[in-house]
């Protein structure tokens, strides 16, 4: 029984990021019409500026949470004004092929420099150790992660399903020529968007970091599956991607437990028999 | 009808200058020229309708006024500024709205939310219980989805989102096409009111009827350009022309 707690927490934690990063994709998606490749770079390049704070300015952790998203959201509205924008109107496949181009650079700069070998990065010291919960043993920085995780997708759902801005994001999905002649600056609009979603995928980054060590390829090790779990749960829908990212990621985890040949290759089974069923995904709206 | 705005004139002078000023205005859908020189123009507080059959380039007019046709030429001066080549969401700031012909209604947006949406531009717009006034029906769907509406009630959304904002330049696209009677009816009181709260309103219709009973002016829009204009007094004595460039 041990065990199978132990692999529930860990795909508690990947399904965090799973989340976090699908998110991120579904509302870069919704308003820009773009699948971004890069995803896995970003994610990436928050782990690193979180290293580098570390290192170079000791900043620590509290502050990396916040300044990584800020640095890499801003680095991302830069690839937007300077690249995606001219984009818009264009087949899906243009941006898939300049997004997926820029991963490679991105990457290839950091393995360039960094190699491939990972990167210490220390839990901070107020979340080190672990408490016993009788059944079995929960590391706090884990339990941290899934908390806040989910604390920050249930705010990006609120920000976007509840509030004035998050209206202007919905309608500018729909319709961005009428909301723009309502007044509203719809190309700063998705420049901000661009950069939230980016944002999302750093602060999944310097989450990231203490567990899985600061590699370049860590987010192309992991987009892979964040795909499969985004056309799983539909492009369309906020809540649909991060439940279903949580949700897969604790399949994978049972899959470990009961069945751990299969733990690799769950999630891509799922993905092929949703897209049997029902091609849009689970909350996809067809389009 | 088209005389120059005089640069500086006397408030006082602003009932008969033009609000809007349209002259010579070309516009283009991607390689196709679809507005071959519009001219005409509206004056503050009147209700001004371009008539003409369909695909004759009033929707475009509209559009090209709003800043939405990507590739437009000539001149389109509102309040004496020139705006042919100002982007849609700055022409809004100035106090233009529009409300389009597909209503845009967002089906993501609830009602409420859909009529919150457009951002007041300036002061003066209808406050949320003189809209409910006008258009009662909203108050009580105000948490449905807003395309769950009726098209009526749609309609009448739509133009309830645009009061809202302070801008005294409206532009309504067929605002009646496919209502019943009593609400065309109704949309007919309502552009009345706001003409009496000193709203100017560019009306796009089909439905000559219904325009003749609302409009102060008519110009017949065909092949992309105005080719005749008349005031509601002179109606009676232009219906033979007006059958024939309608084909009614």
């Amino acid at each position: 029984m041990q065990a199978l707690y132990a692999q529930l927490l860990v795909g508690l934690i990947n399904g965090s990021f799973y989340a976090l990063l699908s998110l991120g994709l579904a509302v870069i998606f919704g308003m820009l019409n773009i699948i971004n490749f890069a995803h896995g770079a970003l994610y990436m390049m928050g782990a690193f500026v979180a290293y580098f704070l570390l290192e170079y300015a000791g900043i620590g952790y509290w502050w990396a949470l916040l300044l990584a998203p800020l640095a890499v959201g801003a680095f991302g509205m830069i690839l937007e004004r300077t690249m995606l924008q001219w984009l818009s109107g264009l087949d899906h496949l243009y941006g898939l092929l300049l997004t997926f181009g820029m991963a490679l650079v991105i990457q290839g700069l950091f393995q360039n420099y960094f190699g491939s070998s990972g990167l210490p990065y220390a839990i901070p010291d107020q979340l080190r150790g672990g408490v016993n919960l009788g059944f079995m043993f929960l590391p706090i920085y884990r339990g941290w992660v899934v908390i806040f995780s989910l604390v920050i997708c249930l705010l990006t759902w609120y920000l976007i399903e509840r509030t004035r801005l998050g209206a202007y994001l919905r309608a500018a999905t729909e319709n961005p020529t009428l909301v723009r002649a309502f007044g509203i600056n719809v190309p700063r609009m998705i420049t901000l968007t661009y950069g939230l979603g980016v944002g999302l995928a750093a602060l999944a980054g310097v989450l990231s970091a203490p567990i899985n060590q600061v590699r370049p390829l860590m987010g192309a090790d992991l987009i892979i599956v964040v795909f499969a779990v985004v056309v799983i749960g539909g492009m369309g829908s906020i809540m649909g991607s991060i439940i279903t990212g949580f949700a897969l990621g604790i399949v994978e985890g049972l899959t470990k437990y009961f069945y751990p040949e299969a733990s690799n290759t769950v999630v891509f089974v799922l993905m092929v028999l949703v897209l049997l069923v029902k091609p849009t995904g689970l909350t996809g709206r067809a389009n | 009808m088209l005389d120059a705005v005089t640069a500086g004139a006397p408030a006082a002078a602003a009932v008969d200058k033009p609000l809007l000023a349209v002259e010579n205005l070309q516009a283009w859908y991607g390689e196709s020229h679809v507005l071959h020189g519009i001219t005409f123009d509206v004056r503050e507080g009147e209700v001004v309708t371009l008539l003409g059959r369909n695909g004759a380039g009033k929707t475009t007019t509209l559009k090209s006024i709003m800043g939405i046709i990507g590739k437009r030429s000539g001149s389109i001066r509102f309040g004496g500024e020139e705006i042919v080549r100002t982007s849609s969401d700055r022409i809004a700031r100035k106090g233009i709205a529009i409300c389009p012909e597909e209503r845009g209604i967002f089906s993501s947006l609830d009602v409420r939310e859909n009529l919150m949406l457009p951002p007041v531009v300036r002061s003066g717009g209808l406050s949320l219980d003189q809209i409910f006034t006008l258009f009662p029906n909203l108050r009580e769907r105000l948490n449905s989805q807003g395309t769950k509406l009726s098209g009526g009630e749609q309609q009448m959304l739509a133009i309830a989102r645009i009061l809202r904002t302070g801008a005294r330049f409206l532009m309504l696209d067929e605002p009646t096409e496919g209502l019943a009677p009593v609400i065309i009816q109704q949309i007919g009181h309502t552009i009345a009111r706001l003409k009496k709260e000193g709203f100017t309103i560019l009306l796009v219709e089909q439905n000559f009827r219904f325009a003749s009973t609302v409009a102060d002016r008519f110009y017949i829009v065909e092949h992309g350009k105005v080719i005749d204009g008349f005031s509601n007094s002179e109606l009676q004595s232009n219906m033979d022309k007006l059958h024939a460039y309608l084909g009614v």
